[in-house]
């Protein structure tokens, strides 16, 4: 079972693509096929933390064989404790994609539920594959149904909302992957191999000049920071935040993009990434403080949680190139932080803006009274945003800034540290905005209908798992730890150490890892 | 034998959860018994820590850890380890017994509004909260709580939600602690950057071996643990949210913003003391900002109309004397009024709260009077409160607020310098305290409202009052004689300055108790002269100075002066250079550029595609098919035929 898990994990949701296509468009079956298909995916990728072997480096569940001869193109994938929670992530994002949608997606749902969950398995892809090409062709995949989605759901109505939007997303995100996909192939003439660990192996022993790898490396980074977004990168966030479905919009930033500067950027090209960490380091606490200020000051609550996703996120950018240790635990579990709060502040904000059609920060106010259990999510996502201890955003926060102090920069570190008193103002003014004060008109509205406007049955099922999953992880993040920091120590580690080895130590375990399944 | 400590937070804990998810559902007694067991189930666990302790059948310090710890990550490892100490006893005795009063007090005040449950659930929340920030055996398990009881206090400030106003504050106040947090956080990531540890004891026996620390190192993280402590407990400069905090119901002014969390500051430098006790220069930081903060909130004070919005003033002043004491390394003296105010201040606010009951809402101070007949056991122990505070001989708060002076004064021309002051502050709250008596309690009633009566509050309420009335009358005893007496004896394990300073001499400290009473009757006779009888005096002297009348009723416009200095710029450059320039023209107008070149390539692609977006779907769903083909033949494959779908059973 164990070799054979990743490949069902990245079945399973094209399997449920094709039957979404097939079966009759009559009522909600497509969304239940689609709900069944990512349950039993989710259910799949449990399998992996299930199994896993802890405190051990290098690839688990691997599967390796050759698909194309020439150019030589394997189907190679693993996971190890850097990607094991993401994959677990973005199973857990599936259900709770398609329930947001439920009701909010109401016209060609067999189009939308298909490419759902084709971004689905491209999304589980790019985090398994193991095979750069494999890997270059999920990451391609995982941008079209993205780019389409928009374009046909593009929630406002002005003309040409949507469309417009997703152009920018496709300008965005498909101008760096042309470098990158020129950078692969430079690197398969070279080696003659698109696998992973070779090439880590290949570019560590000098086989590449420094000259060529300096470029390629920067292809890399160039992709993978606009994925992210790192500043000032950020240009197509906030309209794809304001136009996309939810199901789409929470899983668009972030993850994607922080787990392949990690994997290849870091991976791959660990002197280069070292040598761009001064300007990373700065570009990430530019983000932070400029994510926040803008934050503080948008009049649309799409655009504010696009400012904020920034700022969060740079937090993570800030972790990784400070290459300490605990500076990398918290950066992917930042990571997942963010995919988890972000998830439920996009789901919050979606029905809030299915209940009222509009997200004008300003016509909201005194909405607590009438949805109390809306209010306390919010709040609990909301505090989770701003790093309250005890939540899990605080475990990240802290590990990425205390690391940071100690290793890189104490002075970044400081400038850092003040995004928490922003994002504290922005985001408990928006609560005021929209759930404090006297009642507005558009909450008092709700007394002429009969429905209750507080979370239903369906939101209650998405949101409270993941509000219970924010305290948890804010108060065992060892659970997640343990595997992640095993995997990312060979990062922290001077470069030099690794060039110098003929085998590094973390291929040999690889090996044995690879024997073992 | 084992204390349990974890049960002493996880019991209200325990009270947040049941009336935070299924309180509203719940019948109002039931609410009641949740919400006030859980902290007299707490009180009695630390009461019966306190007897182990009185017989010696626990030593001290004592301490217990969760057997995972909280974050394992490379070189940083932190538990939830909670320790008890003769410190940490004393200030959970007052937390869970003062919180318990509180309790019992609030199921009265509060009988009759909306959301009972809530408010329960979130006083407990505060307990859990405080009583972690209490038991912390490191800096970050102490963080935990300081934020947590900033979260309560927040939730607490703001509970009248739908009221502007008391949103406002709420959020006024969560922001301006998160500055102050800030500056914990800093000096968090100094210790974990230079000792590798923020367990307390770790740090004491780190810095015990190695005696040449550098002295700047240390300064500058007790400066930054004092940003963090005058943001939670109201100091200069971050003192601005404590007054507006008033919105809260009153109960919660009295536990949060007086009793307890407030006062988490002067707890968290004593606590520290083994740093601060080898920075000097941030010791002479900390005795100048409390000796600033105590002179000049006592001044806002003499003219508050608000009766409530007196007492916040007189409780930002009186942290001021803690600090004050703090910064003379009286540690023990500054604890000992921290005590003392715990009592006293609680029963001012409670007394106000059954004023306020009792008038239907009425807060304002010239709108009160004649009290005295028609609420009886609130006149006698809000008189009791008064008298306490203004340093009345034998009283609570003469005993403390002696001691902190005398220990300034006996630090040299700088310390009775700040005696000074201290005095002039004493002089000062003698004089609003007994302006506050006589406004509400003498003389004929000044409401326009003659429809209500006033009435007494029911014994719900009133029990507590008289438990610490009792308390502010006789609690000093505990700290009378040398060196604070038993109650100084009893922390002297925990709270003796590296350097401590000679004993006051007995005939000096009989001299400055001296002094310390007639400044006391200086300010009762004061202010009998202008609010004793019905008299223009008070008037006449606003209107003869109106510039500094109107200075101190506009509270020297600090909150203006941030406003312009502070927000307002930050929100300029969010919104036109941030927003419009660099994001603008900057970061989206680049976009265009390459859009306009990918425009030529899409003209160059529309020749021979259909630009259909349908048709891209289509494309995109037969490619994807082909994958997985491909990829279910390469996996079959690589599993071997013969074994096929064995795999699916396992």
């Amino acid at each position: 079972m164990d070799t054979q898990i990743i490949s069902l994990i990245l079945l399973a949701p094209l399997v449920g693509a094709i039957l979404v296509a097939l079966v009759p468009d009559r009522g909600k079956l497509p969304a239940w096929v689609a709900l069944a298909t990512t349950v039993v995916t989710f259910l799949f990728t449990l399998h992996l933390p299930a199994h896993f072997h802890y405190g051990q480096a290098g690839f688990q569940f691997e599967s390796d064989c050759l698909w194309l001869p020439s150019p030589a193109i394997h189907y190679h994938v693993g996971v190890d404790g850097l990607s094991l929670w993401l994959i677990v992530l973005a199973g857990l994002l599936g259900p709770i994609g398609v329930l947001a949608s439920w009701n909010s997606i109401r016209d060609r749902r067999k189009t939308f539920y298909s490419l759902f969950l084709i971004q689905q398995t491209a999304m589980i892809g790019v985090f398994v594959a193991l095979d750069l090409m494999l890997y270059y062709g999920f990451w391609e995949l995982s941008l079209i149904p993205m780019a389409i989605l928009i374009a046909m759901y593009g929630r406002t109505q002005s003309d040409p909302g949507g469309p417009k939007a997703a152009l920018r997303f496709f300008l965005f995100t498909f101008i760096p992957s042309a470098p990158l996909l020129v950078a692969l192939l430079w690197l398969y003439a070279k080696t003659h191999t698109f696998d992973f660990t070779t090439l880590q192996q290949a570019i560590a022993s000098g086989t590449i000049p420094a000259g060529p790898l300096c470029w390629l490396s920067l292809a890399f980074l160039f992709a993978f920071a606009v994925k992210v977004p790192v500043f000032p990168l950020h240009g197509w966030l906030t309209d794809v935040f304001a136009e996309a479905p939810v199901a789409m919009a929470m899983v668009v930033a972030g993850k994607l993009g922080l787990y392949s500067l990690i994997r290849f950027h870091v991976g791959l090209f660990p002197v280069q990434a070292r040598a761009a960490a001064p300007w990373l380091l700065v570009l990430a606490v530019i983000g932070i403080l400029y994510g926040a200020l803008l934050a503080l000051v948008q009049k649309d609550f799409w655009r504010l949680l696009a400012y904020g996703t920034l700022s969060s996120l740079s937090f993570c950018v800030l972790g990784i190139y400070g290459f300490t240790l605990s500076g990398l635990d918290g950066s992917v579990y930042q990571t997942l932080n963010e995919g988890i709060i972000g998830a439920a502040l996009f789901v919050l904000f979606g029905l809030i803006y299915e209940r009222f059609g509009t997200s004008q920060i300003s016509v909201y106010g005194g909405l607590a009274s009438k949805t109390p259990a809306l209010a306390a999510t919010f709040t609990i996502a909301s505090l989770a945003l701003i790093g309250l201890p005890m939540l899990n955003g605080f475990v990240g926060e802290f590990l990425v800034l205390s690391s940071t102090f100690a290793g890189a920069s104490r002075t970044l570190a400081v400038i850092a540290t003040a995004g928490v008193i922003l994002s504290a103002a922005y985001m408990l003014q928006l609560i005021q905005r929209v759930f404090l004060g006297p009642i507005s008109d558009i909450a008092s509205n709700l007394e002429d209908h009969d429905r209750d406007f507080d979370l239903d049955f369906r939101e209650r099922l998405v949101l409270w798992p993941l509000a219970v999953l924010m305290l948890v992880m804010g108060l065992a993040p060892a659970l997640w730890l343990r595997a992640i920091e095993p995997a990312v120590q060979p990062a922290s580690l001077p470069a030099q150490v690794h060039a110098a080895r003929p085998t590094p130590p973390v291929s040999a375990q690889l090996v044995v890892s690879g024997g073992q399944q | 034998m084992t204390l349990s400590l974890w049960l002493i937070p996880l019991l209200p804990l325990a009270g947040f959860l049941v009336n935070g998810l299924v309180g509203s559902r719940l019948p109002k007694a039931l609410v009641t018994t949740v919400a006030l067991a859980a902290p007299l189930a707490a009180f009695l666990v630390v009461v019966r820590a306190a007897l182990a302790v009185a017989n010696h059948s626990v030593a001290l310090p004592y301490s217990e850890s969760c057997p995972i710890g909280w974050i394992n990550a490379g070189p940083i490892h932190i538990d939830f380890t909670f320790a008890l100490d003769q410190l940490s006893l004393i200030m959970l005795l007052v937390v869970t017994g003062v919180g318990f009063l509180i309790h019992i007090y609030s199921a009265g005040y509060m009988a009759h509004e909306d959301g009972y449950w809530r408010y329960f659930a979130y006083l407990n929340l505060f307990l859990f909260f405080m009583t972690v920030l209490v038991l912390a055996e490191n800096a970050l398990l102490m963080f935990v709580g300081w934020e947590g009881v900033g979260l309560a206090s927040y939730l607490l400030i703001g509970f009248y939600f739908s009221k502007t106003s008391a949103a406002n504050a709420g959020r006024k106040a969560f922001v301006v602690n998160r500055i102050g947090d800030f500056g914990f956080l800093i000096a968090i990531f100094l210790l974990l950057a230079n000792f590798g540890t923020v367990s307390f004891s770790g740090l004491a026996a780190a810095l015990t071996a190695n005696p040449g620390t550098s002295v700047a190192l240390l300064t500058t993280i007790s400066l930054c643990l004092l940003v963090g402590a005058t943001g939670k407990s109201a100091q200069i400069p971050l003192y601005i949210w404590l007054p507006d905090a008033m919105e809260g119901p009153t109960p919660v002014s009295a536990l949060i913003h007086a009793a307890t969390m407030v006062t988490a500051g002067v707890y968290m430098v004593a606590r520290t003391h083994f740093l601060f006790d080898r920075a000097p220069l941030a010791l002479t930081v900390v005795a100048v900002v409390g000796a600033a903060t105590a002179i000049f909130a006592a001044t806002i004070g003499l003219v508050q109309t608000d009766i409530k919005r007196v007492l916040a003033y007189s409780t930002v002043s009186q942290l001021g004397y803690m600090f004050l004491g703090c910064g003379v390394a009286a540690y023990s003296a500054a604890i000992f009024h921290l005590v003392t105010h715990a009592f006293f201040k609680a029963l001012l606010f409670l007394a106000a709260g059954s004023v306020i009951h009792g008038l239907s809402g009425e807060q304002d101070l010239r709108k009160m009077g004649g009290l005295r007949k028609k609420l009886p056991v609130t006149f006698w122990t809000m008189s009791a409160g008064v008298f306490a505070i203004a340093g009345f001989p034998l009283l609570s708060g003469f005993f403390s607020k002696d001691a902190i002076l005398a220990a300034a004064f006996n630090q040299g021309t700088f310390g009775k310098g700040l005696y000074v002051v201290g005095l002039i502050t004493a002089l000062l709250t003698s004089f609003y305290m007994f302006r506050l008596w006589y406004l509400a309690f003498f003389g004929e009633s000044r409401s326009d409202d003659h429809s209500h009566h006033p009435h007494e509050s029911p014994w719900s309420m009133l029990g507590p009052l008289v438990i610490l009335a009792i308390l502010s009358v006789f609690g000093g005893w505990m700290g009378a004689g040398e060196g604070l007496g038993r109650f100084g004896a009893f922390l002297a394990p925990v709270l003796t300055p590296l350097h401590p300073a000679e004993p006051v001499e007995a005939s000096l400290e009989y001299a400055l108790m001296g002094v310390a009473v007639a400044v006391a009757l200086l300010g009762w006779f004061l202010a009998h002269r202008f609010y004793g009888s019905k008299n223009d005096r008070a008037r006449a002297l606003a209107a003869s100075a109106p510039g500094v009348y109107n200075l101190l009723s506009g509270k020297y416009y600090i909150d203006e002066l941030y406003n312009r200095l502070l927000v307002q710029p930050v929100l300029f450059i969010s919104r036109y250079i941030l927003g419009w320039i660099v994001e603008g023209a900057i970061v989206r107008g680049s976009v265009w550029v390459a859009a306009g070149l990918i425009n030529l390539l899409g003209e160059f692609l529309r020749r021979w595609q259909s630009g259909n977006i349908r048709s891209y779907a289509g494309w995109l769903v037969t490619a994807a098919a082909l994958l997985l083909f491909a990829v279910l033949g390469v996996t079959l494959g690589a599993a071997g035929i013969t074994v096929h779908f064995n795999w699916v059973g396992h």
